[in-house]
């Protein structure tokens, strides 16, 4: 028989002003193997812990059940504190009676109490079937993986590889950079973008731990936390980079003109490129969609000046495998696409524009050289509208969450328009001012005060092309009045929106996205840069809006995550996963198809029946990758799966318990 | 085809010309309108600015006729047609209400015939290959504004078109061989009564459409609503007059087009009963058209 014993907790008054505890441990000691009982104010405190370990060795205890708060909140200490008591840590079990009933049952202390009684007696019933678990342990490849190569990916592998780790970025455009490379200034301080982005990216370039996988895109991913086995795949740039060095009379010499993607289509590029002048690599690449000679076989200037002899265009793209302990995901944000918005023109007007094609405008090495001048006519306007919460905070027609960065870049904006444009008038159409940040607020306040932008509360209902002009219709609700405003360029805050291939890329690292597509990470407040799949980290703008403070701050936690993993040989892996008894399993593979995990696999067994070898198949699980969810025990027909901790024999003790 | 029709109060009067082009145009058509027997007034405006139920008791008596007799209804005016939709809309949406409009209007009403907008019909459920091959005078030389005005393609979820940028008249208008000028104030409120009633405000309204019409290229401007046509064909005179400008823009029916593109007679369309008038324009499509066949 085991000896079990009971610990009721108060947690002050959380549980103890509803549950009437000492009834409850007095109740325990019916239940069958309970020896000894006894509640305390503070289970979770020193002295309370010390109570647990005296009593296990004073009662002779082998079985601890801890009537408290949710497992998710103490589990770990009390499991620590039974250890020190010389207990395998799986001998201790939770009884729940705060969040799954004190809290839940204020307005009857009564019926708590009997509940808090039941969830006992449950906790009882099971811990004497637990089992005793060891962790294990498996090896680490020192190696990450940064998915993206913004700021945020650039950061992160810039504190990995500082660390001691070498670091691979996959980026997926011709240069890392991102989204802050087009940007102009930043706020608060209107410090130039490329200015403090651009060392960076030099930098990781330069690292002796940092790989560049620019132009290339991850593939597949196996593996688990420590071994994750990765394809990439390298597009095929069509020059070869060994031998590239950066000259430029490629781009000089191409004949095919193509939109320009880096300047939002406000200017050319060409087929053979670099995204820009700060490119890095700065080695070009082929838009074989666009390439003349990809497209009729016949030009091949390119190829003909270049001195170094480096474009190939029998290139092919090429895969390769390796294995990384961590991976950062880093993918970043597009920006909503405001076309579908009818009172805005469809898109249809040019001089309708967004907070990043503005960025370009007024950027010095942008389309215009940094002199604002609005697209239709290359006029530099005198009006400029500026609309807030385009696709944000807009369930019906874009994203119901606020886009966090647009109420600074806009002030921002208006600065740098009322700066160039000496006679300009700024109009701001705005729900809500939201500047929480350091210097945010006072920014905002200089942008309405020193630089006399006009904020109008209240939203734009229309804008229709007048002639030269836009017109631009709304209302201003403080002072409850239509307002219309002739404007020469408008510019809309439009929502940040999550990449198009978030919901995949997420599908093949095996992590959660919520339904906008950001990536969920494992809590809100306490696991922030973590996911739900171990060694996966998020950082940036993929995770929520974020803006460049922000993601830096979350892509050097994440990379201390990494680094904290990387700086073991091994690490312990959880117990708790599912184990086949191959007996009984059939070989169905209803479990391999429901493993969010990719945890199962079909191997073949054979086996000596009646005295013949027969040879069949059974369901393996791989213990690194199974996460104990539990969803294969369910679907197994013949009951052949067991999560360990969580047996069918050890819930239905619970069931019994509270039923019988 | 066939519907049940409900041409409401204008079309018996100051829209006649609106109700004798539909039925007209119908004919050619071959689409059967079956008018609602003992029609009441949808009671636009005055009802629900008295009372929601008897707003939406009004036009559910029609509907529920047109129900007994297992039709959808087509609805030229698009007053009487945001009305129908209303009570379609709060039927069906809730349980209660259909049963309090049922108790009121001592009928059955479940909502299952729907409120369609003429133009809706001609525009979606008629195939574009029969009005196609009734056109006998392409409408070349027309150069319209269509005018959808406030109601017809409003709120979002009850409409049949773009709310922000509405193209079903175009669509229509091009079919018939006629041109059509991308504008900004194609949804833009008419004034309603206001021309009448406080003519500082409506006349101004209406001279904002004008003007934005004709810096378009429009030479004309087609609506489906008797209200509109109203203030922009009867009040246009004394807009021009206020304003010291001279904007001579006849105002169609998309009806009275359809029909002239038929082939029919303008008199038998009401194009005869015009305030601006609307006969050169028809005349120089009718000329363009003999020329043509005459070279």
């Amino acid at each position: 028989m085991k000896r079990v014993g009971v610990f009721v907790c108060h947690c002050g008054t959380n549980i103890g002003a509803v549950v009437d505890c000492p009834q409850v441990a007095e109740k325990a000691m019916d239940f069958p193997g309970v020896v000894y009982s006894v509640d305390y104010k503070y289970m979770c405190s020193e002295p309370g812990q010390e109570m647990i370990k005296k009593a296990v060795q004073e009662h002779r205890l082998d079985r601890v059940v801890v009537a408290s708060c949710s497992p998710r909140m103490h589990e770990r200490t009390f499991q620590r504190c039974v250890e020190g008591a010389g207990l395998n840590s799986y001998f201790v079990e939770m009884a729940n009676i705060r969040e799954h009933c004190s809290w839940v049952h204020a307005g009857e202390p009564e019926k708590a109490t009997e509940k808090a009684m039941d969830l006992v007696k449950m906790a009882v019933a099971k811990v004497v079937k637990n089992k005793p678990l060891q962790k294990a342990t498996i090896p680490v490849t020192d190696r990450a993986l940064v998915i993206g190569g913004g700021i945020a990916g650039i950061q992160a592998a810039l504190d990995i590889a500082n660390a001691g780790h070498v670091v691979d970025i996959v980026e997926k455009e011709p240069s890392i950079g991102g989204k802050m490379a087009q940007i102009d200034k930043t706020f608060p301080t209107l410090d130039c973008s490329a200015c403090i982005l651009t060392p960076k990216m030099v930098e990781a370039a330069s690292h002796p731990n940092i790989n560049l996988l620019t132009y290339s895109e991850v593939e597949k991913v196996e593996g688990f936390v420590g071994n994750f086995d990765v394809t990439i795949k390298k597009k095929a740039r069509s020059v070869n980079m060994d031998v590239c060095t950066g000259c430029g009379l490629c781009m000089e010499k191409c004949p095919k003109k193509v939109d320009s993607e880096f300047e939002l289509k406000m200017s050319k590029r060409r087929a053979i490129y670099t995204p820009f002048p700060q490119a890095i690599p700065n080695k070009p690449v082929i838009d074989r969609e666009n390439c003349t000679y990809f497209n009729t076989g016949k030009c091949g200037i390119c190829s003909k000046v270049c001195p170094a002899g480096a474009v190939d265009y029998t290139q092919e793209d090429e895969y390769l495998t390796r294995r990384y302990g961590a991976i950062v995901v880093a993918i970043g944000f597009e920006l909503f696409d405001y076309s579908v918005i009818g009172e805005y023109g469809y898109g249809k007007y040019p001089d309708v524009i967004t907070g990043l094609h503005f960025e370009r405008l007024v950027n010095a090495s942008g389309p215009t050289l940094g002199k604002i001048k609005r697209p239709s006519d290359h006029k530099e306007p005198k009006n400029v509208v500026f609309i807030k919460c385009v696709g944000s905070r807009d369930p019906a027609k874009g994203k119901s969450y606020c886009s966090k960065a647009c109420c600074m870049y806009t002030a921002k904006h208006a600065t740098l328009v009322r700066e160039k444009i000496k006679d300009s008038n700024i109009y701001i159409f705005y729900m809500d001012v939201r500047t929480p940040g350091k210097g945010y607020d006072e920014f905002y306040n200089r942008t309405r005060e020193q630089y006399g932008a006009n904020y109008i509360r209240g939203r734009v209902s229309k804008i229709y092309q007048q002639g030269e002009r836009l017109i631009v219709r709304g209302e201003d609700t403080l002072l409850g009045r239509p307002v219309e405003i002739e404007a020469d360029l408008v510019v809309l805050a439009t929502a940040m929106v999550a990449q198009p291939g978030a919901g995949q890329l997420a599908q093949k690292l095996g992590i959660g996205y919520d339904k906008d597509h950001f990536y969920t990470e494992a809590h809100p407040k306490l696991a922030p840069v973590e996911t739900h799949t171990q060694g996966v980290y998020l950082a940036g703008a993929c995770q929520g809006p974020k803006d460049i403070p922000e993601s830096v701050a979350q892509a050097s936690a994440a990379a201390a995550k990494v680094c904290g993993l990387l700086s073991k040989r091994e690490m312990l892996t959880e117990p708790i996963v599912s184990e086949v008894n191959e007996s009984i399993c059939a070989g169905c593979g209803m479990c391999v198809a429901i493993c969010p995990y990719k945890a199962i696999e079909l191997k073949t067994i054979s086996e000596r029946i009646q005295g013949q070898t027969v040879e069949r198949q059974v369901a393996s699980v791989n213990g690194g990758l199974c996460q104990g969810c539990g969803a294969c025990t369910v679907a197994c027909r013949s009951a052949a799966l067991n999560l360990k901790h969580f047996t069918d024999q050890q819930i239905l003790a619970e069931v019994n318990a509270l039923c019988l | 085809m066939k519907y049940a029709y409900f041409p409401g109060c204008s079309l018996a009067t100051t829209g006649r010309e609106y109700d004798m082009s539909t039925k007209e145009i119908a004919e050619v058509l071959g689409i059967e309108l079956w008018e609602i027997p003992d029609w009441n007034c949808c009671g636009a405006s005055s009802a629900h600015l008295t009372d929601y139920r008897l707003a939406l008791a009004l036009p559910a008596r029609n509907m529920a006729i047109a129900e007994e007799a297992g039709l959808d209804v087509a609805i030229p005016c698009a007053a009487c047609y945001a009305r129908s939709k209303a009570v379609e809309a709060a039927v069906t949406s809730s349980e209660e209400t259909r049963e309090e409009i049922e108790e009121i209007i001592e009928r059955k009403y479940s909502g299952k015939s729907k409120a369609k907008a003429l133009l809706d019909i001609m525009a979606n459920d008629v195939p574009e290959s029969l009005i196609t091959k009734q056109v006998v005078n392409p409408l070349k030389g027309i150069r319209a504004a269509c005018y959808y005005g406030c109601l017809l393609v409003r709120p979002l979820n009850t409409g049949f078109d773009d709310p922000e940028d509405p193209r079903s008249m175009d669509k229509l208008i091009k079919v018939l061989g006629g041109e059509t000028v991308d504008w900004a104030y194609k949804t833009e409120c008419c004034g309603a009564s206001h021309p009448t009633t406080k003519r500082g405000v409506g006349f101004q309204m209406l001279d904002r459409i004008l003007a934005n019409a004709k810096e378009a290229g429009a030479n004309c401007l087609v609506t489906a609503c008797p209200l509109c046509l109203n203030n922009l064909d009867m009040r246009q005179g004394q807009v021009e007059k206020a304003y010291q400008k001279k904007y001579g823009l006849p105002v169609y029916y998309f009806t009275e087009l359809m029909g002239l593109a038929f082939g029919i007679e303008p008199a038998k369309l009401g194009l005869n009963k015009h305030f601006v008038d609307a006969m050169p324009l028809v005349q120089e499509v009718l000329k363009l058209k003999s020329g043509r066949e005459s070279a």
